[in-house]
Formats: C-alpha cells, structure tokens, sequence
C-alpha cells in the first residue's frame, strides 16, 4: 500500500459520494501509477464524472480519500491544481471571446510564462492555428473539443482529468490528438486518467482499465488482460459484457475453457 | 516535470494578481470589444438621469429646495446608479460564466475564491465607472451639472455606495448559484427592495419610525442622508460616513460568507460542472 502510494500520482481509497437516497459512486479503491494512462470506463451513470469531479476537487466526496499527486482532494486542492488540468464535455469556454481570448485568459490563470509563445504551441499541436481569431461559439463541436484539450495542456500539466476527449472529432483528428497525448505523454511522464466510450481509444492508450457499473469498481487490469479474462476479442466486447451484468457467467464460462484446455 | 518550466511560482502575490489578471482580462475582452455594451451600461442612468432633469426643471421655480440645490435629484439620481452597478456588475459578471459552462473550467484551475471575488469587484467597478461615467458626461453637456460639484465628499459617497453593491452582488451572487439560473432576476431586483428606506430622493425623516429604524441599518439611507448635507448645507457628515463604513465592513463580509457558503454547497451538491444554460 505504500508502495502504491508513493508510485502513484492518484490514489483513491473507499471513496463514496451519494446525493440524498442515490449512491453515485459506492466505496471506489484505485491507484494510477506515475506515468501511465489509465481508462475509467462504465456505461452512464456508472459514476465516471462523479469520481473525474472529485479528483478536481469540484466535488467534496461523502466519504474516502482522493489524493492527486500527495494532495488530499477538495481540501488542499490548490497545492496541485497548478499542475492538474482536464477537459470534459460538461465545461465549455466563453462563446464571445475569441480562441485567443480564451486562451490567454486560462494561461494568467494557470500563470503560463510567455503566454503567447504557448500558445501558439498548443495551438499547433491541437491543430486550431486557424480557429485562434475566431469566436469559440463560431466553432463545430470537433473544433470545440480540439480547443478545449488545447485549454487543458496550456501549464503542461503533471496529471491530466480526461472525460471523453475525443468525442465529437473526426477518426484522422481524434487519432491526431491520440498521437498527440501520447507523445505529450513520452515526453513529460505526465499521468493520464481518461474517462471514454471509445474502447479503440482505450485499447491503444491505456496501461489498466478500472471498470465501473452502478458507482463500485467491478474489474480492472490492463486491456489484455481483461481481454483475455473475459474471452473476449477486443475491450468493446468486455465492455458490454460487464455493462449488461453477463460479466459471471463470461468469467465462469472462461474459468471452465481453460480448465477443459 | 516540464509544468515547472512551463508556469510560474502559483504563490504568492505575484501569482495572486496574475490570476485576477486573469478574471479581468476575460470580461475586459467582452467589454472592449462590443459597443453595444457599453452603451447599454450607459443608457439606463443617462435616461434616468434625464427624466429627473427636467422634474428638477420642472419644479424648481416654486421650490425652495431644488432651487437652492438644483443638483439634487441628478446626483441622487447618479449615486444609486453607482449602487445598481456595483450591484450588477458582481452579480452579472456571474451569470455570464453560468451560460457560458464555465465554471467548471475556472474552479479547477488555481484561482481561489478570494481571487475570483477580487476580480468580480474589480470589473464591478469598471462597470461603475463607465456606466455612471457616461452619465456623468451627459450631464455636464444637457444641464450644465456637474457630479464633481459635490467635492472630495464624492469619493466617500462612491465607495460606500460601491461597496454596498458589491455586498449585495455577493450575496445574490450566491442565491443564484444555490437556486440556480431560474433565479436570475434576483440579480435584476433585489436592489429595488432597498430602494425605499435609502432615502434617495426624500429624506429619512419623512419615512414611519419603524421604517427610520429599517434605514439606519442600511449604508445607502447613510450617503443620501450625507449628500443631501453637502447639496443644502454644503457640510460633510462625517457621523453619516461612519456609521456607512461600518456597516459596509458588515454587509460585505455577509455577502462574502453567503458566496463562499454557497460555493462550498455547490462542491457538495455536484453542480459547479454542471450548471449553465
């Protein structure tokens, strides 16, 4: 345990949050080591943005720990939010501000040095050099999207809050920004939590997998191995499997294979 | 870790102002760049003001008041402005970030509460100014009065009129985040619920006693009282800016304790990602 935690850069133990009656998110464990990527995966309402929430430190849990690089989630927040960011379609930007204008304004927040030069550079790796003079509410949801992951990467962030990142892009700038956050990642260890419906997307980027149904982690392992476990072809088919509650017999069914084998 | 080269220390004073930089600059864009707005931060104390002109026109031939202080009513007029904009600017420069979703991207990044709250006052502020300004202006070229007759007295009116917009902006600041965007037209009217025991257009003495004690406890019913002084008496009443100071301190740490409740609520109810249009 406190070898996960010194590895880790996210460290979640027995973390609940309920609202009234409704359990959101039931007594959560997991741990995301230092410069890996780890998937958040459940079907709606599992809980993904609840947990993503407060990893922010948006939302104060009812019960358990979150901690983000040794900083206890929401209380001492502001030690790591300067090398935190993170994207989700839940957020969006000031419509009447231009690309550039929303921009500059989230790199004083951050207290990016030469914000102009950082600019540019994001801008160039998301792809938006074009969009920089235009109104946001001017721009398609793939362009917004591009935008916002723009936004997140401004302070370089340590660990990066990902829920849903490359819903709404095409498949040549959904895979751009891939390569993208992969190469991001290469180069500055930096620790992704990715919350997505794109099983491809999780496949190709994700070291582990935390499965979540109905707000309680119910498998996780790397894709392989889950793959593997379940006897499945690919993540989309494991997924489906938990996500309509066959993930018993698929598991006894698999134990039973191979035993015969 | 390359985030260490890439940002600045994020403590400290510096890093402070850079992020209210940071609120400023988002609304400053908004202002600057569209005419429309600051026209309409303009129109209402310019028509306002206007109206009250010629009452003061109107009536000043047979009154003794008004033709003594024939300034009265537009610089009553002018000083609540001061107060509605103080107001409106805390409040409004809110609701934007709520129809724009962006709530969720500000509380996540470094910016502190006291930091946003600094940056809501300050472009509370420079609405004041140029509302109130161009009104101002108007004023001196319509009806050859001018607001700067009232002296270094001015000042003190100002900011205890500011500061107790502000106080309310807070706090409905605050309303609105609990109660959501539905509430919005508190941020409209809540200030005309104060309208009459401010004492803006007629002096406290006129209202019932019980209402008097209502008014004393109010910073406006203070500065009108104390302008009323400076227009009839040309004296400045300093018992007034007292006790208006005073009681500003109280109603701002209110406001302030009623946004920072709500905030922490919000964090608890799960709506800072999700509330918006």
């Amino acid at each position: 345990m406190l070898n996960r935690a010194v590895d880790s850069a996210i460290v979640v133990v027995d973390l609940a949050k309920s609202y009234g009656a409704v359990a959101a998110v039931q007594g959560v464990s997991f741990a995301v080591r230092r410069g890996t990527t780890t998937a958040l995966l459940g079907g709606n309402g599992a809980g993904k943005t609840t947990t993503l929430s407060m990893l922010l430190g948006l939302l104060t849990p009812t019960s358990g720990r979150a901690t983000v690089l040794g900083a206890d989630m929401p209380s001492a927040r502001h030690r790591v939010l300067p090398r935190m960011n993170f994207t989700s379609p839940y957020v969006d930007l000031p419509k009447r501000l231009t690309v550039r204008e929303n921009l500059a304004v989230f790199a004083d927040l951050y207290g990016v040095r030469r914000p102009r030069e950082r600019i540019d550079a994001v801008a160039a790796d998301c792809d938006i050099v074009d969009l920089l003079k235009r109104p946001y509410g001017g721009l398609s949801a793939g362009q917004r999207t591009r935008v916002l992951l723009a936004k997140a990467m401004l302070n370089e962030p340590e660990v990066l809050l990902l829920d849903e990142p490359t819903a709404s892009l095409d498949p040549d700038i959904g895979d751009r920004m891939r390569t993208y956050l992969e190469r991001y990642q290469h180069r500055t260890g930096c620790t992704m939590l990715l919350a997505s419906h794109h099983m491809g997307e999780v496949e190709r980027m994700c070291d582990d997998v935390i499965m979540l149904r109905a707000g309680v982690v119910v498998d996780q392992g790397s894709p392989g191995a889950l793959i593997a476990r379940y006897g499945r072809g690919n993540m989309e088919e494991v997924f489906l499997d938990i996500a309509r509650g066959r993930a018993d017999e698929r598991l006894a069914g698999s134990a039973a294979e191979e035993a015969t084998t | 870790m390359t985030s260490t080269m890439a940002v600045a220390p994020y403590t400290g004073f510096a890093a402070s102002a850079r992020r209210i930089r940071g609120v400023l600059r988002r609304h400053a864009y908004l202002i600057v760049k569209s005419w429309t707005r600051i026209v309409s931060m303009m129109y209402y104390p310019t028509v306002t003001m206007i109206v009250w002109a010629f009452v003061t026109l109107y009536l000043a031939p047979t009154n003794d008041f008004l033709r003594d202080a024939p300034g009265f009513f537009i610089g009553a007029v002018l000083l609540w402005d001061v107060l509605f904009r103080g107001q409106l600017g805390v409040s409004l420069t809110f609701i934007e970030e709520f129809y724009a979703r962006n709530l969720g991207n500000l509380f996540v990044s470094p910016l502190t509460l006291v930091e946003y709250i600094t940056g809501q006052l300050a472009i509370s502020f420079m609405r004041a100014v140029i509302g109130v300004g161009g009104a101002c202006v108007f004023a001196y070229l319509l009806f050859r009065f001018s607001i700067f007759s009232l002296g270094i007295p001015l000042v003190a009116f100002f900011a205890n009129l500011l500061v107790f917009g502000w106080a309310i902006g807070l706090a409905m600041s605050g309303m609105i985040l609990r109660l959501g965007l539905g509430a919005e037209e508190l941020a409209w009217a809540a200030i005309f619920v104060i309208a009459p025991v401010s004492g803006v257009y007629y002096p406290i003495a006129v209202l019932p006693s019980w209402l008097q004690v209502i008014s004393w406890a109010i910073p406006s019913a203070h500065v009108f009282e104390g302008m009323r002084g400076v227009l009839q008496d040309g004296a400045f009443r300093w018992d007034h800016f007292w006790a208006a100071a005073a009681l500003n301190a109280g109603y701002l740490a209110l406001g302030a304790a009623v946004f920072a409740w709500a905030m922490r609520d919000a964090r608890n109810r799960g709506t800072l990602l999700q509330m918006g249009e």
